[in-house]
């Protein structure tokens, strides 16, 4: 495992798609292994509908080495958007060199080249035959792109929160999403030109 | 660094810190009706009440879970419900009779978005003023606000302390922002918590005066089935607990019940502050505004602007010993709120135009963000 990179102050994600596609469970097993297992403070929010399925949905998590005031996210540093209509609505909350995390099966509209476009849903469709952990896929690459969450803690606190039976499908997705991870260089994404600090 | 899960760090709900804090307080019933965003309190407490021999009862509404904790309050088990607005409406009937007979319970509204259906699953502060003055008369009773996970475990357990002390309903308020984030908390364990148990009577049972006040004017509370016949009614009653008009006696009734609540001001008034020593502008908050308050305060610090924060835990009685020091030492006071200014008229009242009080509010269904309230803030 390398070792993570530090938190300045705080360090937020969001987990956007619709309703349905597991992206608050998502962000509780992220929230968990970082709180539980890394020992970090955390805050996990989420926003959704009345709508049972179906319905715009997120979830975020706020990182921090000191306690937490302000609960929800100020500027994202991750968006993960599953959906075309949560990456529209909330790619102008993320900062400016932040990481636009899209599920390429669902997503073909990209508002930036600064962009990771990964098929979770296909992926989990067809390599993994259940279509309902793409969410599992898409945390797997969260968490190795983010680098701010111990990848072993990840699994460790998927495995305490998924229902009996499913542990290795889980287990596998969240692998595959790693994997997917692993193939991209941080460094070669575009970035912001001008300095976040001179920006004003 | 690792935290294993047997030092009972969890990654808890803000409605699941408030169950283990009503379990950890020693409740024992709960009956509820489940609703947005107060469902997960009902869902942990069906969980794990069986496991402490505990009862809970899934009620046909609102208005029979209300009626339901105040029956097992009366049988001595601690008891709690939770609700949110619309159900916290269905409760005011019986929750008067709760203060009248004086049956302590807790009861928990997590606030959404009203009014009637309104927001399911929208953070709202709108049942303030209810909280205090749903329930017809005038009555006593204690409006706490929670602001964390952490606060949602403690407060529940201070909201029983009082309940059973003052043998009165205490109000518990939070909100869909604290009720939905999980956080990490650190559970205390069972032995350090300070847990308070009503007084019951110690008379032989033909000399037991139901409704006779003790000196702190709170009646011995005798549980049905401990041989100590008596009788309960929501009529304003004699100190045997049978009705009564004269005014010499309804006087007498109506002033304990209020003054039981008036002599413990100092012990019931919780509040919390930030920054407060040398500032010259503060933000009054509560609830989960109170965190993006927080925030706000820190910025506007950074800047060099000399900017405090007074949190309340207790609404009410409202707690005037702690906010009229800030109205004197400050030239503005904020009071950002999730309503047109529920909290902004009491400290209105409690001022008296020794400072300017603004006020900063939000009903769009949308939480405060701290940008809001440091721009606010700033310009005072």
């Amino acid at each position: 495992m390398k070792t993570l990179k530090p938190i300045i102050d705080r360090y937020e994600l969001r987990f956007s798609g619709s309703g349905g596609q597991g992206l608050i469970t998502a962000a509780v097993v992220f929230a968990d292994a970082a709180g539980t297992y890394d020992g970090r403070y955390v805050c996990q929010t989420q926003s959704y509908g009345p709508e049972a399925r179906g319905g715009k949905s997120k979830a975020e998590v706020v990182l921090s080495n000191s306690p937490i005031d302000y609960p929800k996210s100020l500027n994202l540093d991750l968006l993960l958007a599953m959906n075309q209509a949560a990456c529209d609505a909330y790619f102008f909350d993320l900062n400016a060199d932040g990481l636009l995390l899209v599920d390429s099966t669902l997503v073909d509209q990209y508002p930036t080249s600064r962009i990771i476009a990964i098929p979770f849903t296909e992926i989990a469709k067809e390599e993994l035959g259940r279509e309902v952990v793409a969410n599992m896929v898409a945390l797997g690459a969260v968490g190795r792109l983010c680098e701010r969450v111990d990848l072993n803690n990840l699994e460790k606190a998927l495995l305490s929160r998924v229902p009996k039976g499913t542990e290795s499908l889980n287990s596998k997705a969240l692998q595959r999403g790693i994997e997917e991870a692993e193939k991209i260089n941080l460094a070669e994404l575009p970035r912001s030109i001008i300095n976040e600090e001179e920006e004003v | 660094m690792m935290f294993n899960q047997e030092s009972r760090r969890l990654l808890l709900q803000g409605n699941e810190a408030i169950a283990h804090g009503a379990l950890a307080a020693g409740c024992r019933f709960f009956a509820g009706y489940p609703i947005t965003p107060a469902t997960e309190i009902a869902e942990l407490m069906a969980a794990e009440l069986p496991k402490v021999d505990g009862t809970f009862i899934q009620m046909e509404d609102e208005i029979a879970s209300m009626a339901a904790i105040i029956g097992a309050s009366l049988t001595g088990v601690k008891s709690m419900t939770a609700t949110s607005g619309p159900g916290f409406s269905l409760m005011q009937e019986n929750l008067g009779y709760a203060c009248i007979a004086e049956v302590p319970c807790v009861v928990v509204n997590v606030m959404r978005g009203g009014p009637s259906t309104g927001l399911p699953t929208c953070p709202s502060q709108g049942d303030v003023q209810m909280a205090r003055w749903g329930t017809h008369g005038d009555h006593p009773v204690i409006v706490l606000a929670t602001s964390s996970v952490s606060d949602s475990f403690s407060i529940t357990v201070k909201a029983f302390n009082l309940s059973e002390q003052y043998r009165v309903p205490v109000i518990l308020l939070s909100d869909e922002v604290v009720a939905h984030t999980r956080e990490c908390v650190q559970l205390p364990e069972q032995k350090t918590i300070r847990v308070v148990d009503r007084i019951r009577p110690s008379v032989p049972p033909d000399w037991y005066k139901p409704y006779e006040g003790d000196t702190r004017g709170v009646p011995h509370m005798a549980a049905f089935g401990d041989g100590y016949r008596h009788h309960v009614t929501g009529l304003v009653h004699d100190e045997y607990g049978f009705p009564t008009q004269r005014p010499s006696e309804v006087l007498q009734f109506q002033q304990r019940l209020t003054k039981k609540i008036t002599r413990g001001f100092a012990d019931i008034m919780i509040t919390r502050g930030f920054m407060l020593e040398d500032a010259e502008v503060a933000v009054i908050a509560y609830g989960s505004v109170a965190r993006s308050a927080l925030k706000a305060v820190e910025d506007a610090r950074k800047q060099g602007v000399k900017a405090g924060l007074l949190q309340l835990i207790t609404l009410f009685p409202f707690p005037r010993s702690q906010v009229t020091p800030v109205l004197e030492q400050c030239r503005a006071v904020l009071v950002p709120e999730m309503n047109m200014g529920q909290i902004s008229r009491e400290v209105q009242r409690v001022n008296q135009n020794r400072c300017v009080v603004a006020k900063h509010n939000r009903i769009d269904g949308q939480f405060i963000t701290p940008n809001e309230i440091h721009g606010h803030l700033i310009k005072l």
